[in-house]
């Protein structure tokens, strides 16, 4: 079981938080932040599990983060998860996302919380892991979201047209996070099928 | 229309987006909270408005500020409001924030119980697909309830989408509803071979899921998993299954002995390294399973061992990682094949990464070996030097004192070393783990005899240094050592050099900064101690010497008295006044010395940690009740004032001490003079140092050279590293002596073959140092062995220990109770039936009750179990098990079935033993109703096992009947029935299309006025106690009582005039005329439901009850007596009890030719025969046993076991019913009514 989902930026922001067991809001944000100074004292070259977050479900728990530029993906399961398998899923998670988005970064997923959200939500489902595959993935996200557009209609023109016109000056994106150009070395956990 | 939705748009556009908010955030970087605020404020307004957008909108926004911390349930509603939407966009939108911030707790979540079967069913998938993944982060218990079974119907959706959804939540709908795993399970099973291979991957990640919990459960899937595993491709579902395999093999070594093959040949040939190191794991896991005497599978073991080496040389850390936890898992059994390791793990120790360096250490745990066991502890000493970090340090310290201590100091050759090891860590600075060193200080010198010398005399200089510890006190836990080493001193005190010089140490003022709980073992050890000075000095005759001492105790001892700790205080001011007669009797020249040494005479033997759990609990005796009432809770607060006036006292020593720190100082200087002059590194504490310390030339010394924050090393302490050289040498020497006694043995050998010889650098031929003598630690005599109580009992998965075996295979096997089926709601007609359920229903072999009773014994069982932990003897329990076996043998007839889910369970075999322990317990109970009306509670046979865990059931019990009203309320008809009668009506028949079935109802008005309203169920529930309470049955009664009024009703008193077959069963020692006062008042507009119990002793007649309630009606300004009379009515279908029967065994029971027949015609019958059939079973409690077109045979049995079988044929409105049944006027009864309940219609 998948406990708990965070992304957050190298200060510590928090870009996404999915909990699959309920804590208050309070305790959330703690163990974030607990999280974020955990896996933010680490080199660049160790590995990537950590045992020890003490809130969230204690010693049974490990930690298992991806340092993308200016990013953690940070997942937390318990001992029935493959930990190299984990270590893909981030991968495969990070790729969609990248499809998604076309050439993701942070501003991103400061923006589109909620998309990406819609899209762990085809991967991870209450905790489990649902899909493997990416194109499968990209494929449900991508029909939701022409779903969407199609019930937006003619009443979602203007509003659209609004959103543009604010996009227009958003400050000048760094496209930092670009993971194409960036070669983790992932292990050979070849064919997800 | 479309203009008007566009201008309304178009006034939404200037509202704030999600995009818009997360960039005023980012703009208002100083001001944030404040910026949010006002964001808050608007997102409230917006909320206020109709327009579904902008609610959706708002609730977007909600859902990124939950994410920043802010707390949003005060919008819960909302948000349920914008999931009820119709567009998928804010559907979604609501469905995200849902899964956010709802939990259990969460009051509207039941709201949403219908929103989301609707979406459930919906046609667009996407719609399904959302509200699959929103629920599977907030489902509750009752939402589980309800909606499982139309999750069930998705797991045969036609889309993959949806199906692998359905499947993969059916975890968390087990998860919160246990009772939904054993109906669930063939589809769930079935869907391990779905086509699509998400939805196979799914299901193989739930059944692992639940397999890992309770694995022997899945056993029975072993062969379909390892068809799986032969024949998938996809990784992930290959390593969730190997995964499994090792969560199966420890309970099934054959399936072991299977995998080895397939798993060798996937280590050989996958490339994906996240396979092979789960193929590894789980061969290793196998191993381990078969490790008893399998020594053609060393060369598995060496290929993983190789494999893991491989993964530990890997220049990727995460693999290296995985490498040495897997090592770790091989060192338990196979400690030989990893210690050729050690090389490579010792380099690991050293690694950067600190996550690598806990693995390494785990695994050093086991390389250790006598011979090698100070090197490796040498090298971890130097790590904890220089380890910056504490807890990595403290790991450190801990892994130490595991690798000593283990097996019982198995390993540790020399004692003097260990202790010295152990004094050596008392200099870490800040460690969390004093307590543990002082356990391990306290553990070896109690057990190891021969070391008790050297460790008194170790422990009275850490005594003399405790300043040093105690640097900066409180904070400092190493300061707990003291605790140990003082009360080393005490006990062993005939082993001391210097008791004197200890006892002075014990007694200075500065113990009274240590923490309570040590300072109360310094004052009875210095009584200890004292008592030893005296013997020695009235063994020299020295009277006046021993005069001296109980001076130096009583002019130290009232420092203690005034502790505010009380046990310190309680200890000294007893010594105290002890000392103070002593000294009397000394003024009178009198030999006390014998009889204050006989005050601590006697050896204090080790006990066992878990041996006061191990105490067999005696009979009668139950640790749960209370001896007298529980105090109320106010009085406790009266004591605080105290406590805080006592606490201000030892501040006013600590300042005192400071001036005696000069002494100390001196003191310590000149040991550590006396150390550099002699022995670097070691001396015993000689005698002559108090002789020294007088000496003039100690002044001279310069004062700053001791640096009192910075205490590295502790004065007069041993090192271990001497050992370490001493070891070294005496090993060499034996090894010489060994060789030549080698070179000798060999020589006489020769002539007849060598063999046996283990060689010379066998760690066995290790002879200790000292002679040790470890004792053994003690249990008591009649301890039991089992250690199961480590379970924790709040884990959500022991309700998910369900036995599954028995649904899959063939005829021995317990289906499914109809009480086990998936509530259905019965106006829902299109989720009535299900397949999975047709079938298994279908194959329903004859013993279905017998078995279920049996299996809920299990039940009963593995849950007394739980509560006796290991109370009782085996012997005892077999017992039980056979007195209750014979029980149910003696009356294998008896049907055990009721309308009750639960209820069923009502084991007809909990004896009378229990019929009479329940009575006398009524005034307890009296809050949950009559006590006899709740016998679905597992219940022992033995009285004083039910007395004990009458707190638990008390609390289950209430619990329980919660759940009840609440489904009731709800509902407010009995579901559980109409979903029985709509099952039987299919059942065997063939499934075609038939009308939905109205709801019907099982209450009826009882009585009314315009103050209350009874409804009473019609059917009530039957327990028939016959076979073990002479021949009477009873029946419960279930009556809602309704608050019509708008005052409040109380003191509510429920009474029948008994007749002379049937009576109203009242608590022990009320008269035949008194009546049951009902355990609840009702405030306006408020229903609540009591039951009662009646005897009845003939079921053939119908009967009524006249019976009268009484109650008083409070309103603001009188309260009015009132009645309310009532007649119950018994009809004779109430002792009828729903029964399957199977149609070979009906054929046999009309042949028998035992059975009187009669018939019935009904005219003008206008309803589908189905509804006739469902009409039937509900309301008269019969079973469908054929059903051949308009032609049906049903079946059902009396509470006293009497037969009736129907055989009812339909053509043209006209219904003719044959009736067969052992008891005639009963069943000229039943058909009337029979008669009746079709002529109301």
């Amino acid at each position: 079981m998948i406990k708990a989902i965070l992304i957050f930026n190298n200060h510590g922001k928090p870009r996404l938080s999915k909990f699959y067991e309920h804590y208050t809001e309070d305790t959330e944000q703690q163990i974030i932040r607990e999280t974020f100074h955990l896996v933010s004292k680490r080199d660049e070259n160790v590995c990537n599990f950590l045992e020890g977050g003490l809130l969230i479900g204690g010693s049974e728990n490990k930690l298992i983060y991806r340092h993308y530029a200016t990013l953690y993906f940070v997942f937390c399961v318990d001992s029935s998860e493959s930990e190299l398998g984990i270590l893909d899923l981030i991968q495969v998670f990070v790729e969609t996302l990248d499809k998604c988005f076309e050439n993701v970064c942070e501003l991103d997923l400061i923006f589109h919380m909620d998309k990406v959200h819609n899209i762990l939500a085809e991967m991870v489902m209450g905790g489990m892991v649902l899909e493997t595959n990416m194109s499968e993935i990209s494929t449900q996200a991508e029909a939701h979201s022409k779903m969407e557009k199609s019930e937006a209609g003619i009443a979602g023109a203007p509003a659209r047209a609004v959103s543009a016109v604010k996009n227009m000056n958003l400050p000048e994106m760094p496209k930092n996070i670009n993971i194409g150009d960036i070669s983790i070395k992932v292990p050979n956990l070849s064919s997800f099928k | 229309m479309a203009l008007k939705i566009v201008k309304g748009s178009i006034d939404r556009m200037f509202d704030k987006n999600l995009q818009d908010l997360v960039r005023g955030i980012r703009n208002h970087k100083e001001d944030e909270a404040k910026y949010i605020s006002t964001c808050i404020d608007e997102i409230k307004q917006e909320l206020k408005q109709d327009n579904i957008a902008v609610k959706a909108n708002a609730v977007c926004k909600l859902t990124y500020l939950q994410m920043l911390g802010y707390d949003v349930s005060w919008a819960a509603f909302n948000i349920v409001e914008v999931m009820s939407s119709s567009k998928f966009t804010f559907k979604r939108i609501g469905y995200l924030a849902a899964s956010q911030c709802f939990h259990e707790g969460t009051d509207v979540i039941m709201l949403t119980t219908n929103q989301i079967r609707k979406d459930l069913s919906s046609p667009n998938q996407y719609d399904t697909g959302v509200a699959l993944t929103g629920l599977s982060c907030f489902v509750t218990p009752d939402l589980a309830r309800d909606l499982a079974n139309d999750i069930m119907t998705l797991m045969s959706h036609t889309k993959p989408y949806i199906r692998k959804k359905a499947v993969l939540i059916m975890y968390k709908v087990f998860l919160k509803y246990p009772e939904s795993l054993r109906p669930a399970f063939p589809r769930l099973k079935e869907k391990l071979e779905d086509p699509d291979p998400g939805v196979q991957s799914a299901a193989v990640n739930v059944i692992c899921e639940l397999a890992r919990r309770n694995p022997k459960n899945y056993l029975s899937l072993a062969p379909l998993f390892f068809k799986l595993m032969t024949s998938s491709t996809n990784n992930w579902v290959l390593i969730k299954i190997i995964k499994l395999f090792g969560a199966l093999t420890p309970l099934e070594p054959r399936l072991g002995k299977k995998l080895i093959e397939p798993l060798t040949n996937l280590i050989h040939s996958t490339s994906a390294m996240s396979l092979l190191y789960e193929c590894v794991n789980t061969v290793i896991a196998v191993l381990i399973s078969l490790s008893s005497g399998m020594p053609n599978h060393s060369a598995s073991i060496q290929l993983c061992v190789q494999k893991l080496r491989i993964l530990i040389e890997d220049s990727d850390q995460n693999l290296k990682y995985l490498g040495l936890l897997a090592m770790s898992k091989i060192l338990k059994t196979h400690p030989k094949s990893v210690q050729s390791h050690k090389d490579l793990i010792l380099q690991c120790l050293d690694d950067k990464d600190e996550s690598i360096r806990l693995r390494a250490l785990d695994l050093l745990y086991g390389m250790v070996s006598k011979k090698n066991l100070m090197e490796i502890v040498k090298k971890l000493m130097l790590h904890v030097d220089k380890a910056e970090g504490t807890t990595y340090r403290d790991e450190l310290l801990t892994k130490i004192i595991d690798i000593c201590s283990q097996s019982n100091y198995q390993y540790i050759t020399n004692f003097e070393w260990y202790i010295s090891i152990l004094v050596e860590l008392t200099r870490l600075e800040g460690t969390r783990h004093g307590h543990l060193i002082a356990s391990q200080m306290l553990d070896v010198a109690i057990r190891v005899k021969a070391i008790r010398g050297f460790a008194v005399a170790q422990m009275a200089t850490l005594l003399d240094n405790a300043h040093l510890l105690t640097g900066n006190t409180q904070r400092n836990g190493i300061c707990e050592v003291l605790y140990a080493a003082a009360w080393i001193c005490g006990e062993f005190s005939e082993h001391l050099e210097d008791p004197m010089q200890t006892l002075e140490a014990m007694l200075r003022p500065k113990v009274a900064t240590l923490p309570g709980h040590i300072q109360a073992v310094y004052v009875q050890n210095a009584a200890k101690l004292f008592a030893t000075v005296l013997q020695k000095h009235e063994g020299e005759t020295d009277s006046q010497a021993a005069q001296e001492t109980s001076q130096l105790l009583i002019d130290r001892l009232p420092l203690f008295v005034q502790s505010a700790n009380l046990e310190v205080q309680e200890r000294a001011s007893c010594i105290l006044q002890l000392v103070k007669y002593i000294q009397k009797l000394q003024q009178k020249n009198v030999e006390v010395a014998e009889e204050v040494t006989a005050l601590f005479a006697g050896e204090l033997n080790p006990v066992a940690p878990k041996a006061q759990k191990k105490v067999p609990i005696p009979e009668g005796l139950d640790l749960d009740a209370w001896i007298n009432e529980p105090p109320s809770e106010s009085e406790s607060e009266d004591e605080k004032p105290k406590a805080v006036f006592a606490k201000e006292e030892p501040k006013h020593y600590r300042s005192r001490n400071t001036e005696v720190d000069e002494k100390e100082l001196a003191r310590r200087r000149e040991v550590r003079k006396q150390e550099q002059a002699n022995n670097p590194f070691y001396i015993k504490a000689s005698p002559s140092s108090q002789k020294v310390y007088d000496a003039p030339g100690v002044e001279h010394i310069p004062v700053v050279q001791i640096d009192l924050s910075v205490p590295l090393k502790v004065p007069g302490m041993p090192m271990s590293d001497q050992y370490l050289k001493l070891e070294e040498e005496r090993q060499q020497k034996e090894k010489a002596e060994r060789k030549k006694k080698e070179k000798k043995k060999k020589r006489e050998k020769r002539g007849k073959g060598r063999k046996a010889d283990s060689g010379p650098e066998s760690e066995e031929d290790i002879t200790p140092a000292q002679h040790v003598d470890i004792v053994t630690e003690e249990m008591p005599e009649n301890a039991l062995p089992s250690d199961d109580d480590d379970k924790d009992p709040n884990d959500p998965h022991r309700a998910l220990d369900i036995d599954l075996d028995n649904l899959l295979s063939g005829f021995s096997s317990r289906p499914l109770a109809d009480s086990e089926k998936l509530p259905v709601r019965t106006h829902r007609p299109e989720v009535l039936k299900s397949p999975a359920e047709d079938r298994v229903s279908e194959s329903v072999p004859p013993e279905t009750k017998k078995k279920s009773s049996k299996e809920k014994k299990e039940k009963k069982k593995d849950k007394e179990k739980d509560r006796k932990r290991s109370k009782e003897e085996k012997k005892k329990k077999k017992k039980h098990k056979e007195v209750e076996e014979e029980l149910l043998e003696s009356q294998p007839e008896e049907p055990v079935q009721s309308e009750e889910t639960k209820e069923a369970a009502a084991p007809p075999t909990s004896t009378s033993a229990e019929e009479v322990t329940v009575p006398s317990s009524a005034v307890e109970t009296s809050s949950a109703a009559v006590p006899e009306s709740e016998p679905d509670e597992p219940k022992d046979t033995e009285p004083e096992d039910t007395k004990s865990s009458k707190h638990k059931k008390k609390k289950q019990k209430k619990e329980k009947e919660e759940k009840e009203k609440k489904k009731k309320k709800r509902h407010h008809h009995h579901h559980h029935h109409g979903e029985a009668g709509g099952e039987d009506s299919v059942q065997n028949g063939t499934v075609e299309e038939e009308e939905p079935l109205p709801p019907m109802s099982n209450y009826s008005v009882l009585a009314e006025n315009s103050f209350i309203k009874m409804m009473r169920e019609d059917a009530e529930q039957v327990y028939d106690i016959q076979g073990n309470h002479q021949d009477e049955s009873k029946v419960v009664v279930s009556i809602i009582f309704e608050n019509k009024s708008d005052s409040f009703l109380k003191s509510m008193e429920f009474n029948v005039l008994d007749s002379l077959n049937s009576k109203l069963q009242r608590p022990e020692g009320a008269g035949p005329h008194d009546g049951l006062t009902v355990p609840f008042q009702l405030p306006p507009g408020v229903s609540n439901e009591a039951r009662f119990v009646f005897s009845v002793q003939s079921i053939v007649m119908p009967q009524k009850l006249k019976g009268t309630l009484t109650f008083i009606v409070k309103s603001d300004e009188s309260s009015t007596h009132e009645k309310l009379d009532f007649k119950l009515h018994f009809t004779c279908t109430s002792y009828l009890i729903t029964t399957p029967c199977y149609s070979d065994a009906y054929a046999k029971l009309l042949e028998s030719g035992d059975l009187k027949g009669s018939s019935l015609r009904l005219e003008g019958i206008n309803m589908p025969f189905h509804h006739l059939l469902a009409r039937i079973c509900f309301h008269h409690h019969f079973s469908v046993v054929e059903r051949i077109d308009s032609c049906a045979s049903m079946y059902s049995r009396s509470i006293q076991g009497h037969h009736v079988c129907l055989l009812v044929k339909t053509s043209d409105q006209t219904v003719s019913i044959d009736a067969k049944c052992d008891e005639p006027s009963l069943l000229g009864n039943v058909l009337d009514e029979l008669k009746q309940t079709f002529s109301k219609c």
